[in-house]
């Protein structure tokens, strides 16, 4: 019995798909599955390469690292208990080709002792293979090995010479790979190893240099003994000292990953959304069009039980299909994406695991199930009576109740991506207003529409079948408002936010910032600097210190719960001080010191970190500057004005309150883009090695690289987002067509041609994306404005072009997509219509 | 002896203010063999009547024994459990199943009742009424009479006691119609099944050999046909 229920379903079924019955469903639970599945397969690509790698990443089993030299005890236990260590000093120097006036170039540089890395190893290039030779040992004294950004940007060829400080370096081995950007997550700049015996005849190591120095320790003994040493050397550590194993590599590195995870997951689950209303209008035609197939197999006795089999089993079966292939797609997809952002996830990733593969499988089925059970359920409660009676009313779908089911399947699904309800509620309740504002404002267009005066059959009945279903069409209008709406922002609105925040650069903004200046070399370089830029261009001394009590208390940095305020207030600040507040500042609490204030006259803080790390005006400070406690009371609050591209601090003490402590100078110049220019700063570099030249062109190349790349993945995973919106309109084009198909019947007999009905409906959808794309420009628009006025204090630029875009974007892929969905409801003859139909 | 036995059978639908009597009281036996027309003008309750007999309606009040069994008592699944043992249908509009062959379509009873040569007895049934050579073709591949003729085929292939027949000629032409009521009163004879018929066709109610008339909802006339 149950075999011939399976064998019926299936023939039922093959015959449905045959009628492409089912196209909308089908696509709506691929376009789910494939969103989630494509963002599940990437995130966890680039997780199991972090997870797999991690102590390739940081080259050891555990990292121990410090702002200042690490105390010898570190290394000394850990020998003590068998381990094995190697130390590795990291900072940025200028590298120059001394033989010509190439640029310099800003580098890391690593210098690394004997034995490095503990774990992993270097790959350097090889002239017989593209993926390299692991190199033995590491660079001999006397010898660098740049990676291969720095032998482009120098040109450099092995045997050249290359200057980092006061030392001279021959030109080595080109690192491909190595500890650290082993899984190439994090491009900065061009890199440079060196061996730690030639750290000292470089001279970089000045007072206010900022170094990274770390211990690598690696147990190839029994695992307890490193577990051992990882708590001895937690007691041990000091502020300003971390440590980091395989299990927390790079927890920075993790916290974006999540971060970003957590946001494409949450955006391809507006897709998911626009695939469960495309679901639910299928699943409900589905239901209409099977009422008296359902009645009849009752009629010839088939129970309720084994009629919902019926209908269950093709379900489960359309639904693993169509989960199948979407997870097909996913995969493709997120290939896709790692190649478009190539240069964050650079390196090679391992093979996409199966558990998000799965995850999407299970998805699919469970929008299948919980928003199609309730009009199968319905289906298989349909009276058998309907044999005899086509009249009957259909039954109810089970109203609120019913899709109360897939409302909760949907909110769970979103809780579990999303990792927490305060979250998903957010992403969910903003979507769904924009929703229903969107949904609000097509109504009202329409309303307003049909008012308006009315010129010819064509418009006519094209603006009648919008208003004749005002909720469907609102709801269609804002679906489709609302991926469009996503891609303009992401678009349009993103270019015109960059060109209107360059534009609103002064054109004199410095372009360099001079950084690392020793104290001794002040007046060369302040005198340097006013020379290219032709005005006295100040330079501002800074201190480096860390925040170690306030009002007297020590300074507990774990009472902070989020990671950036941790991050900050573990993080020495850079001190400075001045006599008059910088052109940039302003107060906003307080009042700043005269100009010719005592050295006590307190200290200024900028408001977002007072407000980050519960600071007040009034409160007493106490740095630690190498040892030398400086304490002060906050006597106003700063807001800066960080995109002026001018030297700015957190905190600000009065002039000479920092005198006799380790200070390093540090300004910014603008330097004209021409030879000079450059042979200004190899000049510089050459004169006072240690000092750093940073160019800004290039931190905003940087950024924007990254921040392209960055929203083209978003935007394709909008994509899907407007794929689901074109799906919904396909599924309420669907749920028409017996209405349309019979509309056309009564017109074609009264006489009107198929050109008529043709544009009718065409008319019908160019209203539609019209509409929908006006909508989205509005929102675009507006969204675009808040931005620019409330987050980046930009002038915003209104865009015309954006609603042209839209409003013909709109309405020609709408009103392609609706004719191809409607063509065939003029094929059948008028008659054969009426008979089925009436 | 007795197949199907109503009692006082009454329909009451709400309809605006006052409720709408669509049957009122009607009481009748039909003994096995009988062939039974059920006439009246349209909206006379003919059709609730087919209905509440076959079990596919309930009843406001008044009681329905099919084969022994008092229909009005049992639930929704028993009273299709009963049919797929005891009952086969024709209908005005055929209800074959788009999405089947005419074979598929005969071959349904006899699956849902679990029969082991369904094939078989459906193509044998199929070749009986006349369509050996379209059982692949899809309802909408077949005239209307061919539809009526695979109706007909279904409803006997699961080898029922009693015919419930909504004016199986209603949708075909004159002489389809007479051809289609020519086979379906040929296998009744064949198979001794018992009979009800409603329709508006006098021909049709005059092949039978009873007669119930109904006039607004009231069994008005119960006459021998010699």
């Amino acid at each position: 019995m149950a075999l011939q229920t399976l064998r019926m379903a299936l023939r039922m079924l093959s015959r449905d798909a045959r009628a492409r019955e089912l196209d909308v469903l089908v696509a709506a639970i691929v376009l789910a599955v494939a969103s989630v599945g494509t963002v599940g397969f990437f995130t966890e690509r680039v997780r199991a390469a972090l997870t797999r790698e991690a102590n390739l990443l940081i080259g050891a089993d555990v990292m121990i690292s410090g702002d200042r030299p690490l105390p010898a005890a570190f290394a000394d236990e850990a020998r003590q208990r068998g381990l094995v260590t190697s130390p590795v000093v990291r900072f940025n120097s200028m590298v120059t080709r001394p033989a010509d006036d190439a640029p310099p170039v800003l580098a890391t540089v690593k210098a690394v002792a004997a034995g490095y890395p503990l774990r992993g190893s270097i790959v350097v290039a090889d002239a017989a293979s593209t993926a390299g030779v692991t190199a033995r040992g590491i660079p001999p004294p006397g010898v660098a090995w740049p990676d291969v950004r720095l032998v482009e940007r120098l040109k450099l060829v092995r045997g050249a010479r290359i200057a980092l400080g006061d030392a001279t370096f021959e030109v080595g081995d080109v690192v491909l790979q190595e500890p650290e950007i082993a899984t190439g997550l994090l491009t900065g700049a061009p890199r440079v190893l060196i061996n730690a015996a030639d750290l000292a005849a470089t001279q970089l190591l000045q007072p206010g240099n900022r170094a990274t120095y770390r211990l690598l320790v690696a147990d190839d003994g029994a695992p307890s003994r490193l577990d051992r040493y990882i708590d001895w050397a937690k007691a041990a550590l000091k502020t300003g000292q971390r440590m980091e194993t395989v299990r927390d590599a790079q927890p920075e590195i993790r916290q974006t990953l999540e971060r970003a995870e957590k946001f494409l997951a949450l955006a391809s689950l507006v897709a998911v959304m626009l695939a469960a209303v495309a679901i639910a209008l299928a699943a409900s035609r589905y239901l209409r069009r099977h009422l008296d197939t359902a009645a009849i197999v009752k009629c010839l006795g088939a129970s309720r039980a084994r009629t919902l089999a019926l209908f269950a089993i093709q379900f489960v079966v359309v639904g693993v299909a169509a989960s199948a292939i979407g997870v097909a797609i996913a995969l493709a997809g997120q290939q896709l994406l790692v190649i478009v952002l190539r240069s964050i996830a650079a390196a090679e990733l391992p093979w996409p695991a199966p558990g998000p593969g799965i995850a999407a499988f299970a998805i699919g089925l469970l929008m299948l199930l919980g928003f199609a059970l309730p009009p199968l359920v319905t289906l298989a409660a349909s009276p058998p009576l309907r044999v005899l009676r086509r009249d009957l009313p259909r039954p109810r779908t089970g109203g609120v109740i019913a899709y109360a089911a897939g409302a909760c399947v949907f909110a769970g699904l979103l809780a579990w991506r999303a990792q927490d309800w305060t979250t998903a509620g957010l992403t969910i309740g903003g979507i769904a207003g924009l929703l229903v504002v969107a949904a609000l404002a097509a109504a009202g267009a329409i309303a307003l529409l049909k008012r308006l005066p009315q010129r010819g059959v064509t418009w006519r009945f094209g603006l009648a079948n919008l208003a004749r279903r005002p909720l469907a069409s609102s709801l269609q209008i804002g679906a489709l408002a609302l991926g469009l709406m996503a891609l303009l922002l992401l678009t349009v609105v993103r270019g015109d936010l960059l060109r209107n925040w360059r534009a609103s650069l002064p054109p004199d903004a410095p372009n360099q910032f001079i950084v690392n200046v020793l104290p001794d070399q002040v007046d060369g370089v302040h005198a340097s600097m006013t020379s290219i830029a032709g005005r006295d261009t100040p330079l501002y001394p800074m201190v480096r210190g860390r925040l170690v009590a306030v009002n007297g208390q020590r300074f507990d940095t774990a009472q902070f719960d989020d990671p950036r305020s941790r991050r900050l207030a573990e993080r020495e600040f850079n001190l400075s001080s001045v006599a008059t507040l910088p052109a940039t500042n302003r107060i906003v609490a307080g009042a700043f010191w005269a100009a010719d204030a005592a050295k006590d006259a307190g200290l200024s803080l900028e408001e977002g970190i007072a407000k980050s790390l519960k600071l007040v005006i009034g409160d007493t400070l106490t740095f630690d500057i190498a040892g030398t406690p400086l304490t002060a009371r906050v006597t106003s609050l700063r807001k800066v004005d960080w995109d002026s591209f001018q030297p700015n601090f957190f905190t600000l003490f009065p002039p000479h309150a920092l005198d006799g402590l380790p200070t390093s100078y540090l300004g910014a110049v603008r330097v004209p883009a021409t030879a000079d220019g450059t042979a200004w700063v190899s000049a510089l570099v050459a004169r006072f090695p240690n000092v750093l030249v940073i160019d800004v062109g290039d931190v905003i190349r940087q950024v924007q690289t990254i921040m392209d790349e960055v929203s083209r993945a978003i935007e394709f995973v909008f994509l899907f987002t407007l794929v689901g919106g074109i799906l919904v309109l396909q599924a309420a084009i669907a749920s028409t067509q017996d209405a349309r198909r019979f509309d056309a019947a009564v017109l074609r007999t009264l006489g009107a041609s198929r050109s008529q009905l043709n544009a009718a409906q065409v008319a019908e959808f160019l209203l539609l994306g019209g509409l929908a794309g006006l909508l989205a420009a509005a929102g675009a628009t507006t969204v675009g404005y808040f931005l620019a006025d409330r987050v980046f204090n930009i002038p915003f630029g209104f865009n015309a072009w954006l609603w042209l875009y839209a409003l013909a974007g709109g309405a020609a892929a709408v009103a392609i997509a609706g004719w191809l969905g409607t063509r065939d409801t003029l094929d059948r003859p008028p008659i054969e219509v009426l008979r089925q139909l009436a | 002896m007795t197949l199907l036995r109503t009692m006082a059978l009454t329909k009451t639908v709400a309809s605006g203010d006052a409720p709408l009597t669509i049957l009122d009281d009607v009481t009748f036996e039909v003994a096995r063999g009988d062939t039974v027309a059920i006439v009246g003008a349209s909206g006379s309750g003919k059709t609730t009547l087919l209905g509440l007999l076959a079990g596919l309606d309930l009843p406001t009040s008044g009681d329905v024994w099919l084969d022994g069994e008092h229909v009005t008592s049992l639930d929704e699944d028993a009273r299709a459990a009963l049919r797929r043992r005891a009952v086969g249908f024709v209908f005005q509009s055929f209800q074959l199943l788009p999405a089947m062959t005419a074979l598929e379509n005969a071959m349904l009873p006899l699956e849902l009742a679990g029969s082991r040569d369904a094939r078989a007895t459906a193509q044998d049934w199929l070749a009986r009424v006349g369509l050996a050579h379209r059982m692949t073709h899809y309802p909408r591949q077949l005239s209307g009479g061919e539809q009526q003729r695979v109706a007909i085929a279904r409803a006997f292939a699961s080898d029922p006691m009693l015919l419930f027949a909504d004016e199986p000629s209603g949708n075909l032409d004159q002489a389809t119609g007479a051809e289609v009521a020519e086979l379906m009163f040929r296998l009744n004879r064949e198979h001794g099944t018992t009979l009800v018929l409603v329709t508006h066709d006098t021909m049709l109610a005059s092949r039978c050999t009873r007669r119930l008339s109904l006039a607004a909802g009231r069994l008005v006339a119960d006459e021998r046909v010699s």
